[in-house]
C-alpha cells in the first residue's frame, strides 16, 4: 500500500549561497501493507521527523519516490483523506482559534456528507475517543494534554483514513494517560482497519502497538524486525538501544 | 542521618487569582538521599520545587517553614538567597535550550556564574568547567564552551548542567524532569551521570518526574502529588510493590502495563498483538 | 463582535472608538452635516470671530471653518483609510506569498522589499510627486508605492510563524488547497498583527498628508484639507493664532485616536490574554499549577 523507494533528502546549510549540504535521509527504502502497523525508531538527528514528512507529501524527496496506492504521494489530490496525522505538540496542532467543533469540521467537509450527518459524524467520533459530546464547543487552550491528544486523534480518523501518520504522537504525555491513547489507537486500529506508521523514540509504546518496527539512524535504516523478534536483533545499535530502556 | 531540607506546612498560592496551588505539604529530604516528587502534570511538582529555591514569580505567594540545613530559607533577605542558590541548592532544569542565555555561548553562563560564588578568573572557571565536562562524558569542552545553546542537543546541554553541579558542589540538587526532554539513549546517559554525580558529592538529591522508570532507578524515597496534595509518601520500592493509595496504584499499574509488554515482547513470547 | 465588547471594556479605548467612528460618519456625510458651502467666500466676514451662525469662525477668506473641517475630512482622514487599504492589500498579498511559500517566493519578493526599503520614504514620495505633479491623488499614489514594501515584511514575518503550525501541516497532510489553507488559517490568525500595524500606520499617514499639503503639495485651494487649512493660517500665524487652532486639534485628536486605538487593539488581541497554554510539558506544568 505504502511504498518508500530509495528516498533521499538533504537540507541546505545556513546562508543563500551555501553549497554545502546536509544530508537527512539516505537511500531509505521500505513499505507498509493495508492495516499494519510500523514503528519507526529514531534518536534525535535520525531523521524520522523529515521522513514524517516527506510520507505525508508535506515535502518532495531529493531523490526517491513514496508511493501509496500506485500513486506519487506528494500529488494533493492523490492523498486527499487517504491519509491522516497526529503531531507531538498537541497545544499547537490544533488551531487556537477553533473550537473543537470547528476543528473536526475541517477534515469531515471532505467527505461530502450532508451538515446532519456531518453533526452525527462528530458526535460519533468524540463517542470513539472517550470524550464527552459537551468538549464540542470547548477552545484548544481550555483542554488538558490527553484530550486535546484525543482530538487530534477523532479529527485524523474523521476522514477514515487507510494511513495515519503518529509523529511522536504520545511523547508529551504522562505514562498514564500514554497508557489510555494508545490502547485508544489500539481500538481505533482495529475498527477501521486502517495502517499507522508510528514515529517515535520511546521503543516501550511503540512496542505496545506495532507489528513491526524500524530503526532509523544517522538517516539509514539500521533495522526492520518484528515486534515479537525484538530480542532477535542483529545490529548493535539496536541492541545498545534496547539495554538503554530504562524500565 | 539529619535532614538536610525540612518543609512543613508549605502552602502557595496565586494571588491574581486567589487559586491555592498547593494547600500545605510537608516532607524531609535526609542528608545524601534522594527524595522523588512524582505525579502528572499540574500535580504541583515543579512549582513546590521553585518555592523551596523561592523563585517562582512575583504572583505566587508562599508561606510556610522551609530549613534548608537548619536555616529557615523564607527568612532571608534576597541577597543571602541569592548565595544559597547555586552554591548550596543546585537546579537542573528540563529543558537545556532554555536554561542557557540563546545569545551568549554556554562559556560565558558557566564564567558568570562561577565567577559569582567563586569569584575565579576567565582561566581558573574554564580548567574546572574542562575537567567535570570530561567526566560527564563530553567530547572536546573546551569547543563547547564555544558554542550557542541551539548548536547542541538538549542531552549535552543536560550534562553541561551536570557539569556546573560538579563545580558547584552543592548540598542538594533539585533535577527538575531533567531526562523528559530526552530521547532514549540521552536519557539513560543522564540518568547514569546523576546517580555519579551523587555518588561523587554526596549530595542530597529531589528529583521531580513524571517518569517512574527513572524514578525507580534513582530515588530512596518517593512522594506523590495529585493536585498540589500529597497523597503517599515512603520507600521507593514500597511504592511499587504495595501502594497503598488508588492514585498510586493507577500511575504504577499504568507503568507496568507498558513494561510488562515489552519485557514479554523482549522475551519473543508469542505471536501477534499480545493483550494485556 | 467580541472584539468590540472586548474594547468598549478600555475606557480610552471606547471613547477613542467613539471618535473616529464620529469623524469618519461626519466625514462620509458631509454635505449634510456642514452647515455651510466650505468653498463659499464671504470677504466681509474675513478673520471674524465664533459666532452662532459660523461656530468656529471665518478664515482669511471668510469661508465658515467648521464646514471646511467637515469637508477636510475626506481628503485628510476617508482618502489616506483608503490608501492605507491598497498599500495594506499589496503589501498582505506579497507577505502571505512569502511567508507561507518560503523557498525563491520568499527570497524573491525579500529582495524586491529590500530594494523599496532602501530609498528614503520621505524623498521618494516627493520624488513621484515632483514626476506626476502635485494633488491628492498623487501623493496617495506616492505612499502606496513606498509603503507596500514594509507592510509585506511584517506580515512576512507573522504568517512565518505561523505557516509553521501543526494545524497548518495537518490541512496540508490532508491534501487542503494552499489558498484554503491560507484564508482558513493563516489570515484569521494574522488578522490582529495586521490590524495592530495598520492601524498604528493610519495615524502617521494622516500626518503625512496633511505634511504634504502644509507644503502644496497636496489637495489644491479651494478644496478644504486640513494641512492646508493649516498652511493658509500660517500666514497670520502671529496675528490670529486662533485660526490654527481647529484644523490642528482635528489632527492631532484624530492621530491621537488612532494611536489610542491602535494599542488598545494590541492588547484585545492579544492571545496570551486568553490563558493560552504554554507548549512544552513540563513547563505546562507549572503553567497549568499556575492557572487551574
Amino acid at each position: 500500500m505504502l511504498s518508500v523507494d530509495r528516498v533521499e533528502k538533504s537540507y541546505k546549510k545556513a546562508g543563500m549561497f551555501s553549497r554545502e549540504r546536509q544530508r537527512v535521509l539516505r537511500s531509505i527504502s521500505f513499505a507498509c501493507g493495508p492495516g499494519e502497523c510500523l514503528g519507526i525508531i529514531g534518536e534525535s538527528g535520525s531523521g524520522k521527523s523529515t521522513l514524517g514528512r516527506l510520507l505525508l507529501g508535506i515535502e518532495k524527496p531529493d531523490r526517491g519516490t513514496i508511493t501509496f496506492d500506485g500513486r506519487r504521494v506528494d500529488e494533493r489530490r492523490a492523498r486527499r483523506g487517504k491519509i491522516s496525522a497526529v503531531f507531538q505538540d498537541y497545544t499547537a496542532s490544533i488551531n487556537p482559534f477553533y473550537t473543537v467543533e470547528k476543528a473536526l469540521l475541517e477534515p469531515l467537509k471532505l467527505r461530502g456528507l450532508s451538515r446532519r450527518e456531518r453533526h452525527s459524524a462528530i458526535d460519533l467520533l468524540l463517542h470513539q475517543v472517550g470524550l464527552d459530546l459537551s468538549y464540542r464547543g470547548k477552545y484548544p487552550h481550555e483542554l488538558s494534554g490527553g484530550e486535546a491528544q484525543r482530538v487530534c486523534i477523532a479529527r485524523a480518523v474523521a476522514t477514515e483514513p487507510k494511513l495515519i501518520v503518529l509523529d511522536e504522537a504520545v511523547s508529551s504525555l504522562d505514562g498514564s494517560v500514554q497508557l489510555q491513547v494508545l490502547e485508544l489507537l489500539r481500538s481505533l486500529r482495529q475498527l477501521y482497519g486502517m495502517s499507522y506508521i508510528f514515529i517515535t523514540h520511546d521503543i516501550r509504546a511503540a512496542a505496545y502497538i506495532c507489528d513491526r518496527v524500524m530503526i532509523l539512524r544517522s538517516g539509514q535504516i539500521e533495522e526492520i524486525v518484528a515486534v515479537e523478534q525484538l530480542k532477535d536483533v542483529q545490529s548493535a545499535y539496536a541492541r545498545k538501544l534496547l539495554e538503554m530502556v530504562v524500565l | 542521618m539529619t535532614n538536610i531540607l525540612e518543609v512543613s506546612d508549605l502552602r502557595i498560592w496565586d494571588s491574581d487569582t486567589g487559586h491555592v496551588i498547593v494547600p500545605g505539604s510537608s516532607f524531609q529530604v535526609r542528608q545524601g538521599s534522594c527524595l522523588a516528587i512524582v505525579g502528572e502534570s499540574g500535580s504541583g511538582k515543579s512549582v513546590t520545587c521553585r518555592a523551596v529555591m523561592r523563585l517562582n514569580k512575583a504572583s505566587i505567594r508562599q508561606s510556610g517553614s522551609i530549613r534548608f540545613d537548619g536555616v529557615d530559607v523564607s527568612e532571608l533577605s534576597e541577597q543571602d538567597m541569592r548565595k544559597l542558590r547555586g552554591k548550596r541548592m543546585c537546579m537542573i532544569l528540563q529543558h537545556g535550550m532554555r536554561a542557557f542565555d540563546p545569545s551568549r555561548v554556554i562559556g560565558v553562563h558557566l564564567r558568570e556564574t562561577l565567577k559569582q560564588h567563586y569569584g575565579w578568573s576567565r582561566s581558573e572557571s574554564d580548567a574546572s568547567m574542562v575537567m567535570a565536562m570530561r567526566s560527564v562524558m563530553l567530547k572536546d569542552p573546551a569547543a563547547i564552551l564555544n558554542q550557542y545553546p541551539h548548536q547542541l542537543s538538549g542531552g549535552m546541554l543536560q550534562r553541561i548542567m551536570i557539569a556546573l553541579a560538579i563545580v558547584l558542589e552543592p548540598d542538594m540538587i533539585i533535577a527538575d524532569e531533567p531526562t523528559t526532554a530526552l530521547d532514549t539513549i540521552s536519557q539513560f546517559e543522564v540518568v547514569e551521570q546523576l546517580a555519579q554525580l551523587r555518588d561523587r558529592l554526596g549530595c542530597a538529591m529531589i528529583l521531580v518526574s513524571h517518569d517512574l522508570g527513572i524514578v525507580r532507578t534513582m530515588a530512596d524515597e518517593v512522594i506523590v502529588m495529585k493536585a498540589g496534595v500529597i497523597v503517599e509518601r515512603g520507600a521507593t520500592e514500597a511504592i511499587f510493590s504495595e501502594a497503598r493509595h488508588a492514585y498510586t496504584r493507577y500511575l504504577v499499574s499504568s507503568k507496568l502495563a507498558l513494561d510488562r509488554h515489552f519485557q514479554r515482547m523482549m522475551e519473543g513470547v508469542g505471536g501477534g498483538v499480545a493483550e494485556r | 463582535m467580541k472584539l468590540i465588547q472586548q474594547l468598549w471594556k478600555d475606557k480610552l479605548a471606547a471613547l477613542s472608538l467613539t471618535v473616529i467612528g464620529a469623524i469618519v460618519i461626519a466625514g462620509i456625510f458631509a454635505p449634510f452635516l456642514a452647515p455651510h458651502d466650505p468653498e463659499e467666500v464671504h470677504m466681509e466676514l474675513r478673520f471674524a470671530p465664533a459666532s452662532w451662525e459660523y461656530l468656529l469662525g471665518n478664515d482669511h477668506l471668510g469661508r465658515c471653518i467648521l464646514s471646511r473641517l467637515i469637508y477636510g475630512i475626506r481628503p485628510s482622514v476617508l482618502y489616506v483609510f483608503a490608501a492605507l487599504a491598497a498599500s495594506v492589500c499589496i503589501g498582505a498579498l506579497l507577505g502571505f506569498a512569502a511567508g507561507y511559500f518560503r523557498g525563491k517566493t520568499d527570497a524573491v519578493v525579500m529582495r524586491v522589499c529590500d530594494v523599496m526599503l532602501s530609498f528614503p520614504g520621505y524623498v521618494m514620495s516627493l520624488a513621484v510627486i515632483g514626476m506626476l505633479g502635485a494633488g491628492l491623488e498623487n501623493i496617495l499614489i506616492a505612499f502606496v508605492l513606498m509603503k507596500w514594501a514594509w507592510f509585506a515584511r511584517v506580515i512576512r514575518a507573522s504568517v512565518l510563524q505561523y505557516a509553521e503550525s501543526d494545524y497548518v501541516k495537518f490541512s496540508k497532510a490532508l491534501g487542503l488547497s494552499h489558498i484554503r489553507i491560507m484564508a482558513k488559517h493563516i489570515v484569521p490568525v494574522a488578522l490582529p498583527d495586521i490590524a495592530v500595524i495598520s492601524s498604528s500606520s493610519f495615524g502617521t499617514m494622516i500626518l503625512q498628508v496633511s505634511g504634504f499639503s502644509f507644503l502644496g503639495l497636496g489637495i489644491q485651494a479651494p478644496h478644504a484639507e486640513w494641512g492646508m487649512m493649516l498652511s493658509e493660517a500660517r500666514a497670520v500665524m502671529f496675528s490670529r493664532p486662533e485660526l490654527m487652532l481647529a484644523p490642528g486639534l482635528a489632527i492631532v485628536i484624530v492621530v491621537s485616536s488612532m494611536n489610542f486605538l491602535s494599542d488598545a487593539l494590541q492588547v484585545a488581541l492579544d492571545p496570551k490574554l486568553k490563558s493560552r497554554r504554554v507548549s512544552q510539558p513540563g513547563a505546562a506544568a507549572s503553567a497549568e499549577a499556575l492557572t487551574r
